[in-house]
């Protein structure tokens, strides 16, 4: 079985380009890149992107899939749906679920749902340490056995360096990626904004951007004595980037991420304290956005997450301290990230460099590339299409997105996994 | 110019004209206050309920007093020990009582924003009784007409506010409210009691007192929280009392003529004085409590008013 996506404009991560062309899937995978002018090979079946984007395949890692545990918030089948039509064709999916995905039992049992359910590829991350408490080691071993992409606890922040220190040993013996969360865990308790006359206008608990900053200098540390590749969850202020800057120019084996949030949204948004803005690290000055959206375009940054977290309308149905936090993301990754392109920060190109490609990078993945030989793991788009957010028309089980009634641009036309198509816009 | 409020959740986004309609009432509640027969028919056969999720002595009993006299009948709801004991979010509190049909809420939470949020959800008249670290505006509206009544007007003053401002609901009423009535503020705390960003919201900021008192008309001082003296944010009350307590001393570098004010209750011997506190030519603290019951009484007059009128215009509409 061959298909043949024509006429359309390809967004290649790889070499930092865009041009007309066609792609050719044969057997799930990508068998040919075809630039305009030259002949075009037969297929079993063509279809033609009438002019618009085709890219790799959203890569999200640290996607919220609230199974096992809160189904009701969101399942395997649900997250697959949202994912499809917003254009991510891999969820790395976080292990922070009711019990923990701790053990190579209840990591097989996600592996399972996720297979018989999902319309994306998904891959789990399992906890570093049993349930995220920070005090004994999770079986890494097993666990790796079992099918973990990587390790993490999460926003549960260890406190204890001995004990961190010596699970970083262990998983950079075992060649394992973990994933961590820049959060000084004792300053940022009960904060729910960004310290500052916002913060204080509101009267909200506040935490101090340094917060963000005092961790990853001690996780670089750790970094540095243990070895071990490590994966920054997100980062989302301007004081934290030098850091980053010295740990990579030191040869340190890390990465960071940022997530669409905290790229296009800030402190502001929370006034009138709205809840569906209260996220976790809180949302920062206007200066820290644009810094994080330079870090990506520079490269810095590595990867753009959606940090998808489904809450219910009853934990956002509370005063402002009360609520939970996070956001889904799924489904507005794209339109979101697009319109840096729109505000000139970035072309196309780069930013599905920290889409697709890095985060490919990062997990060790074949997809994520435009190239001859990877998955056609794909997406169609046009990313100039405007639309007013509706939440209800969304596919996610949870509604909570902060998006909601905002005016976007960027629309997915159809995505692909493995050359199965899985989402088609009516 | 008309007042056409329709709750009163702070002062930030009052208008100077409707903090003017209050306290212009007010001082005719003051009047009235003051005769043996202290009743009036305004909010008679109306209902006004309190609903207080955090203890409170004074500004409810304030309250409940001011309901009264304008003929109200009157509820206190001692939250702590009922529906939220038992997992009830707010907002389905807030609805069980809507239902109930009730004219005027008077509510007081321990986090900011949630009387905002409560407000959005019932179909009377709510105030806010203080918020968290929010708004606490019968408090600043109380302190202007205390104010007002002292000094013969509210503008071109200068007014410090000492103390614990990071964690005070009144400082912030208090700083939007002598914003937008032009007087001049002067915070002054250790920089350990200060929000972040402070010095954006039209003040100045001193650490020392005898410099921050200096020339001012009004010297307001502020609750220091128990659980703030555990040295986390201060080393001592003994060293927070030779620094920013108001003592005979640091009062004189105020003018001659200049008022103290506390929002009480008082800690004597630790924020002030206790001479100070007790001196009738220098403090107001008792013509605060006294100008609280008629300032509540105007407010909620007005609300009254504002939300009968509004009812009467979409009448008109249809």
């Amino acid at each position: 079985m061959t298909t043949l996506l024509t006429n359309a404009r390809l967004i290649d991560p790889e070499t930092a380009s865009e041009f007309r062309g066609s792609v050719l899937i044969d057997e799930g995978r990508i068998s040919g890149i075809i630039a305009e002018g030259d002949t075009l090979s037969q297929a079993d079946e063509i279809i033609d992107c009438n002019g618009k984007c085709l890219a790799p395949g959203i890569i999200d890692i640290g996607v919220k899939v609230c199974e096992p545990g809160e189904r009701h918030k969101e399942s395997f089948r649900t997250a697959g749906e949202a994912a499809a039509a917003g254009g991510v064709t891999t969820m790395i999916v976080r292990s922070d679920t009711e019990p923990a995905v701790d053990s190579p039992e209840t990591l097989q049992f996600a592996l399972r749902r996720a297979r018989d359910v999902s319309k994306v590829n998904v891959l789990p991350m399992a906890a570093l340490t049993k349930d995220r408490a920070g005090k004994e080691m999770a079986e890494i071993g097993f666990l790796l056995d079992a099918g973990a992409v990587a390790f993490s606890d999460g926003d549960a922040v260890n406190r204890n360096n001995k004990i961190f220190g010596r699970c970083l040993s262990y998983a950079k013996a075992m060649g394992a990626l973990v994933i961590g969360h820049a959060q000084e865990p004792v300053m940022s308790d009960g904060a729910c904004a960004t310290s500052g006359p916002f913060a204080s206008k509101l009267g909200l608990p506040a935490v101090s951007p340094m917060a963000e900053r005092i961790q990853l200098e001690r996780d670089m540390a750790l970094v540095e004595m243990t070895g071990v590749r490590y994966h920054v969850d997100q980062l989302s202020t301007a004081v934290s980037l030098p850091v980053l800057e010295r740990a990579k120019a030191a040869g340190l084996r890390v990465t960071a991420g940022v997530s669409i949030h905290h790229l296009t949204l800030n402190e502001l948004d929370i006034d009138g304290y709205r809840t569906f803005f209260k996220l976790k690290p809180p949302l920062r000055h206007e200066d820290d956005r644009i810094a994080m959206a330079q870090a990506v375009a520079s490269g810095l940054i590595d990867v753009i997450c959606s940090q998808h977290t489904p809450q219910d309308e009853e934990s956002k149905r509370l005063p402002f301290e009360e609520a939970a936090s996070g956001a889904v993301g799924l489904e507005t990754i794209l339109p979101a990230v697009i319109s840096l392109v729109h505000a000139g920060h970035l072309d196309l190109p780069t930013l599905w460099r920290a889409l697709s490609l890095n985060p490919a990078k990062v997990m060790g993945l074949e997809s994520g590339r435009l190239a001859a030989g990877a998955p056609a793991d794909l997406v169609v788009f046009d990313p100039d299409k405007p639309f007013v957010m509706d939440r209800f028309k969304m596919l996610s089980r949870c509604k909570n997105t902060p998006y909601d009634e905002r005016r976007m641009q960027g629309a997915v036309l159809r995505t692909f996994v493995g050359g199965t198509e899985v989402y088609c816009r009516d | 110019m008309t007042f056409t409020a329709q709750h009163l959740l702070g002062i930030e986004h009052l208008s100077r004209d409707d903090i003017v309609s209050i306290l212009d009432l007010a001082e005719q509640y003051v009047e009235l206050n003051r005769q043996p027969h202290k009743h009036v028919d305004t909010l008679a056969g109306m209902t006004q309920i309190n609903m207080f999720f955090e203890n409170s002595t004074r500004t409810q009993s304030s309250f409940e007093i001011a309901g009264k006299r304008l003929g109200a009948d009157v509820m206190n709801m001692a939250m702590g020990a009922s529906s939220i004991k038992k997992g009830e979010t707010l907002i389905d509190t807030a609805l069980t009582l809507n239902a109930m049909n009730p004219d005027l809420l008077v509510v007081r939470h321990p986090h900011s924003g949630a009387v905002d949020l409560l407000s959005e959800k019932v179909n009377c008249a709510v105030l806010n009784a203080g918020d968290g670290r929010h708004e606490h505006p019968t408090q600043a509206l109380l302190d202007a007409l205390t104010i007002r009544r002292a000094k013969g007007r509210l503008h071109r003053l200068s007014v410090a506010i000492c103390g614990d401002i990071a964690h005070s609901r009144v400082a912030r009423s208090n700083i939007f409210m002598l914003n937008k009535m032009e007087s001049r503020i002067r915070l002054i705390a250790p920089v350990t009691l200060l929000p972040a960003g402070i010095d954006q919201f039209g003040v100045e900021v001193f650490d020392d007192m005898a410099e921050g008192l200096e020339g001012v008309d009004v010297v307001m001082m502020l609750r220091l929280q128990r659980e703030r003296m555990d040295g986390a944010f201060i080393p001592s009350t003994r060293e927070y009392y030779h620094r920013w307590g108001l003592t005979a001393e640091k009062l004189s570098h105020a003018k001659d003529d200049a008022i103290v004010m506390h929002p009480g209750p008082m800690n004597r011997g630790v924020e002030i004085d206790g001479e100070i506190a007790d001196d009738l030519n220098r403090s107001v603290i008792q013509e605060q409590v006294e100008m609280g019951v008629a300032v509540r009484m105007a407010a909620m007059e007005l609300l009254v008013k504002a939300r009968r009128d509004a009812k009467r215009d979409v009448g008109v509409m249809v």
